[in-house]
């Protein structure tokens, strides 16, 4: 139980420290380092404390199921791999911590460097330690995601803007793919657990996926490893601060793809195209970044390009897949992150005390930081694999690996003579880094005279420093032990120990070793000074790179293609728009329907009945008439709508459904008045539109009519079909069966509303609300179209009469019907639950009361005479109806989950008094409330107009004014 | 009945199709309308037609299910009704805004394309 509690805590604590950082004042500079560093010391006790057991070679395991009918579960698992890269990620980030404190200047905002850092760092041991592979998967993409912001920190740079969008688009792209082969390896091993997953490898290595899948996981891996050809993402993100390079691109980041590819070597490795692929890859990264690596003058980019070198051996090594090969891959994985973060830090400390990384410009700071100068010749020593340092072990297992190991392809034959020249150019490029940086000629015009860092900046380098050569001296006492633990939790407990020493005689990889050394440092001799005259890359071939060709490549994507899409196929007009989507309705349907089949007789068909036919005529010709006349009549065809209006709500209460047709006729109501006070501002059109009996126009209207007819007579076929085929039993009969025993009423369709389906209503009125919002803050800057400025009536006809003259008599009658229809409305609510009404319908039926006096009176009485206040209206119903669902949570029951009963009042008898009522009440308030708005906030624009036309004459041509 | 019912849906959709296609914002305002109507009926056909069959139950107990109205297609309805009022209100107000910003009421808020 401890175990597993320190295991989440684990993944837990540099989360904990992001958070922590996140919410620190930009000026906290110390806070920040210690707050984090604390964090991280009681990261490294926690894996100090985990260490007895692992080193017993247990497996930890904790977690808990997540979505278990989908395979997903929150699983953490340790084994000594694990336990191995997560030490460098705490070790190693303990000491970029306290580098990082001194690296940073004042002006940057360094708790939220550290916040960036930890979350890396969180998402990072969250990947290493992930037991589901899925959960690896985003643990892997957030490491993408705070490695850009990380590449990111010095934004006002165009470089690191570059570099870090880069190497988000390429890792994440990884990401992507890794992720596919994830999905399908888990489907093939059936669990997304990791440790069913690593048992299932000759079940994922006999599918037809096989290659597929190989290809997907590896586009994953060496994306993130910065292997070629998508190794250019990793010299970019030298644009990031040196503690992120030496923190991201040496320890953890670059190595999370060789990682798992040691990981899924028992799944995915031993065949054929394995070794092919990753050795193939690896070999080819391996000697053409030492290449590159020798002609950069830039410090970090020639580490960069080593790191991308390294990553390339490491991955050679896990395509080779030996025992010994898998040893010597984890062995320099460890070694790597170590020599090479000391050498990021020596880089980011001569940057920082001389004001420049160019090496054509730096020469001779032996003098000026001795220190600093011997730390960074004994790392890069340990780069170039001088014996006694622990890069020498590690590439010397390498080296045999590539010598005395076979499996008789061409690949295999010219692996130990790749080997050795990358070796070469290793030697050579680590000496061009010291000899040029520490010795010769004193250095010209650098922008600082350089000295030796604080103290605290070394210390870190120093530790590294020496555990290169602790590791490279005592190899067995030190890791010896760790690797092979490691390597035997990759390839089974079984495996023979190893163990790792200095010296085995005069062999094969001692002599390429020697080779190297020699043919390395004959190299520089010669040709070191061209090398700094020349250009920035290999002769001949430094025009061509990777990154340009990339940019194009995203240019192309990003760019050119979409707007030579837009320019082809994008229009702004809404009607191709609109065109082209009722195309698509009907292509699909006709599509889906082309190999249909009619089942069944038609044993539904009910007689025919006269007035319904007659009542359908008259709804039908309104339709076509107000589709007809709404372009130059639009009142008349306001009148047809809602004469199809009122059919339709007639044929719902002739066909069984009360509520609807209820709903339907209030709707009706509310929707006409609204489309009447818009139409206040949309008067009737007084000319032919120009162009309007063109033959163009005539044309796209008999288009556009052909496509109406074949929508038309196609949903009509469908809905016959549809209708007349026997009724299945289905979901609607469950709703009969229960609306009284769980929704105690005997109205279905109003206890499907606020009960069975209360969630959806809940979200329907929120809708309402939104609706009503928008209308209100819309009409806020409402300018009025100038045909709709009202023209005085007595000037066109002579009539004197006033509007409240003209309308005394409809006046008082909608006066009087006030109360009588809030009666009405309280009627429909009440019954509700038993018989058709209900909140909804009550709304709206209120909603029409004030409408009329509206109607009925210049708003100005109304208003003098009616307070409403719609949007308290509406916040108040929104929250009682969302409390009642909360009541529920209360009681222990799900949200909105309802309770009922009958009580018993006296005068008015029985009623239904569930909880479903309370949240009527909110349904209520806000239908009155939203509808209100809505059209209160159209009426009031009359109002708004006048007293703008008022301020306007007081105050004469105010524009020419200002 | 489901004869005149489907044709009747036919020519509401056929109507509200050639409507939305207009250039005129009024136009597509009515068309959705009368789109909505001919959806809604659409919808709520599919329970069925079934005129003179009670959609209230009785107090307790269960109940036989096809003796009653299908109420999933009429709540569904319901709710539809509730959202293209809602929807209306707010082409409405774009409707009248429009008109106000750009001086007329093509639905592209220019007169004539280049």
């Amino acid at each position: 139980m401890l175990e597993e509690n320190l295991l989440i805590l684990l993944v837990a604590l540099p989360f904990v420290a992001a958070v922590a950082m996140a919410t620190l004042s930009t000026q906290a500079h110390a806070a920040a380092a210690w707050v984090c560093g604390g964090f991280v010391v009681a990261g490294v006790g926690i894996l100090a404390t985990l260490h007895g057991q692992i080193g017993g070679g247990a497996v930890l395991r904790a977690g808990w199921d997540w979505v278990p009918s989908l395979g997903l579960s929150i699983t953490f698992r340790m084994d000594a791999l694990v336990w191995l890269m997560v030490s460098l990620v705490f070790g190693i980030g303990l000491l970029v911590l306290i580098y990082a404190r001194y690296y940073l200047t004042k002006s940057d905002p360094v708790p939220r460097f550290y916040a960036f850092l930890m979350a890396f760092a969180g998402a990072m041991v969250g990947m290493l330690m992930s037991g589901n592979i899925l959960m690896l998967v985003v643990f892997w993409e957030l490491t993408s995601l705070f490695s850009f912001l990380l590449v990111g920190y010095w934004h006002q740079s165009q470089n690191a803007r570059d570099g870090a969008r880069t190497a988000l688009v390429v890792t994440g792209a990884g990401g992507l793919c890794l992720m596919l082969a994830m999905l399908m390896i888990g489907r093939i091993a059936g669990s997304y657990d990791l440790d069913v997953v690593l048992e299932a490898g000759d079940l994922v290595r006999s599918d037809p996926a096989y290659p597929l899948i190989l290809v997907l996981f590896l586009l994953g891996c060496f994306t993130k490893s910065a292997q070629m050809p998508f190794h250019f993402w990793l010299p970019g993100a030298m644009a990031a601060p040196t503690p992120v390079s030496a923190f991201l691109h040496s320890a953890t980041l670059v190595k999370a793809g060789v990682f798992l590819l040691v990981r899924f070597f028992p799944v995915l490795g031993e065949t054929q195209l394995w070794f092919f692929l990753v050795t193939g890859i690896g070999m080819a990264t391996l000697l053409f970044a030492s290449i590159l690596a020798l002609f950069r003058h830039d410090l970090k980019g020639l580490l960069a390009y080593s790191t991308v070198s390294h990553l390339g051996l490491i991955t050679a090594l896990a395509g080779i897949g030996s025992p010994g090969a898998i040893l010597a891959a984890i062995f320099h994985i460890a070694n790597h992150a170590v020599f090479k973060a000391s050498l990021f830090m020596a880089a980011g400390i001569i940057d920082h005390e001389a004001g420049t990384r160019d090496m054509r410009r730096l020469s001779g700071l032996m003098r000026y930081m001795p220190f600093t100068g011997i730390l960074a010749i004994v790392a890069s020593a340990s780069m170039a694999g001088v014996p006694l340092l622990n890069g020498f072990l590690s590439k010397e297992m390498f080296f045999a690996e590539a010598a005395d190991w076979h499996n008789g392809s061409w690949l295999d034959d010219s692996l130990a003579w790749i080997a050795t020249l990358a070796g070469v150019f290793a030697v050579a490029y680590s000496l061009r880094f010291i000899v040029t940086v520490f010795f010769g000629p004193e250095p010209v015009d650098l922008p600082r005279t350089p000295h030796e860092p604080p103290a605290w900046m070394r210390r870190p380098v120093e530790l590294l420093v020496l555990v290169c050569l602790l590791v490279g001296i005592l190899p067995g006492l030190t890791l010896g032990p760790t690797m092979n633990l490691a390597a035997q939790s990759v390839l089974g407990a079984d495996l023979p120990y190893t163990d790792i020493a200095i010296w085995h005689g005069v062999t094969t990889p001692l002599l390429m070793s020697l080779a190297a050394l020699v043919g390395g440092t004959a190299l520089f001799a010669i040709f070191g000074r061209h090398i700094s005259a020349g250009p920035e890359g290999p002769p001949l071939i430094h025009r061509v790179r990777a990154i340009r060709l990339f940019e194009m490549g995203m240019t192309l994507l990003a760019r050119r293609l979409p707007e030579r899409a837009m320019v082809l196929f994008g229009t702004e007009r809404l009607q191709p728009q609109l065109r082209m989507m009722v195309l698509v309705v009907v292509a699909f349907v006709v599509g889906v329907l082309w190999r249909g089949q009619r089942q069944g007789p038609d044993a539904l068909a009910t007689p025919l009945d006269t007035a319904f036919v007659l009542m359908w005529v008259v709804g039908a010709s309104c339709a076509v008439g107000s589709a007809y006349l709404a372009k130059y009549h639009r009142f008349a065809a306001l009148v047809l709508l809602g004469g199809t209006g009122a059919v339709t709500c007639v044929t719902f209460a002739w066909l069984s459904a009360p509520d609807l047709a209820v709903t339907q006729l209030l709707v009706e109501i509310v929707t006409t008045v609204l489309l009447l006070l818009g139409l206040r501002w949309l008067p009737k059109r007084s000319e032919e539109i120009p162009g309007d009996r063109l033959v163009s126009a005539r044309l796209r209207r008999a288009q556009d009519l052909v496509l109406a007819v074949v929508v038309g007579g196609g949903l009509a076929m469908i809905a016959y079909v549809a209708m007349t085929a026997p009724l299945v039993p289905n979901l609607g009969d469950w709703f009969l069966r229960n609306a009284y025993h769980e929704g105690g009423g005997t109205n279905v369709v109003n206890i499907l509303l606020v009960d069975f389906r209360a969630f959806d209503t809940l979200g329907e009125i929120t809708v309402l609300a939104v609706v009503a919002v928008t209308v209100y803050a819309l009409l806020r800057r409402f300018r009025p179209a100038e045909e709709s400025e009202p023209v005085a009536r007595t000037d066109q006809t002579g009539d004197t009469r006033t509007l409240a003259d003209i309308m005394l008599v409809p006046s008082v009658i909608m006066r009087w019907m006030f109360p009588v229809i809030v009666l009405l409305a309280a009627y429909f609510f009440f019954r509700g639950h038993d018989l058709p009404g209900g909140g909804f319908a009550a709304g709206v039926t209120l909603s029409i009361a004030i409408l009329l006096q509206y109607l009925g009176h210049d708003t100005r009485w109304v208003e003098a005479r009616l307070t409403v206040l719609p949007v308290r209206w509406m916040g108040f119903g929104l929250l009682i109806a969302g409390l009642t669902g909360l009541g529920a949570l209360v009681f222990g029951y799900p949200f909105l989950s309802a309770h009922a009963r009958y009580v018993t009042i006296p005068l008015i008898g029985e009623v239904p008094a569930a909880t479903v009522m309370i949240f009527d009440v909110g349904v209520f308030a806000l239908v009155l409330g939203a509808t209100v708005l809505m059209l209160v906030s159209i009426a009031h624009q009359t109002l708004r107009t006048a007293r703008l036309k008022e301020r306007r004459l007081q105050a004469p041509e105010p524009e020419e004014a200002r | 009945m489901e004869l005149v019912l489907s044709a009747a849906i036919g020519v509401l959709a056929a109507s509200g199709v050639w409507l939305i296609l207009r250039p005129r914002t009024f136009q597509v305002i009515v068309g959705l309308c009368l789109m909505s109507y001919a959806v809604n009926l659409f919808i709520f056909s599919m329970g069925r037609v079934m005129p003179g069959v009670p959609p209230i139950m009785p107090r307790g107990g269960f109940v036989d299910p096809t003796a009653y109205a299908d109420p999933l297609p009429q709540a569904l309805v319901l709710t539809a009704i509730v959202i293209s009022f809602a929807t209306t209100a707010l082409f409405l107000v774009v409707m009248i805004a429009s008109r106000g910003l750009t001086g007329t009421d093509h639905v592209d808020g220019t007169e004539k394309q280049p």
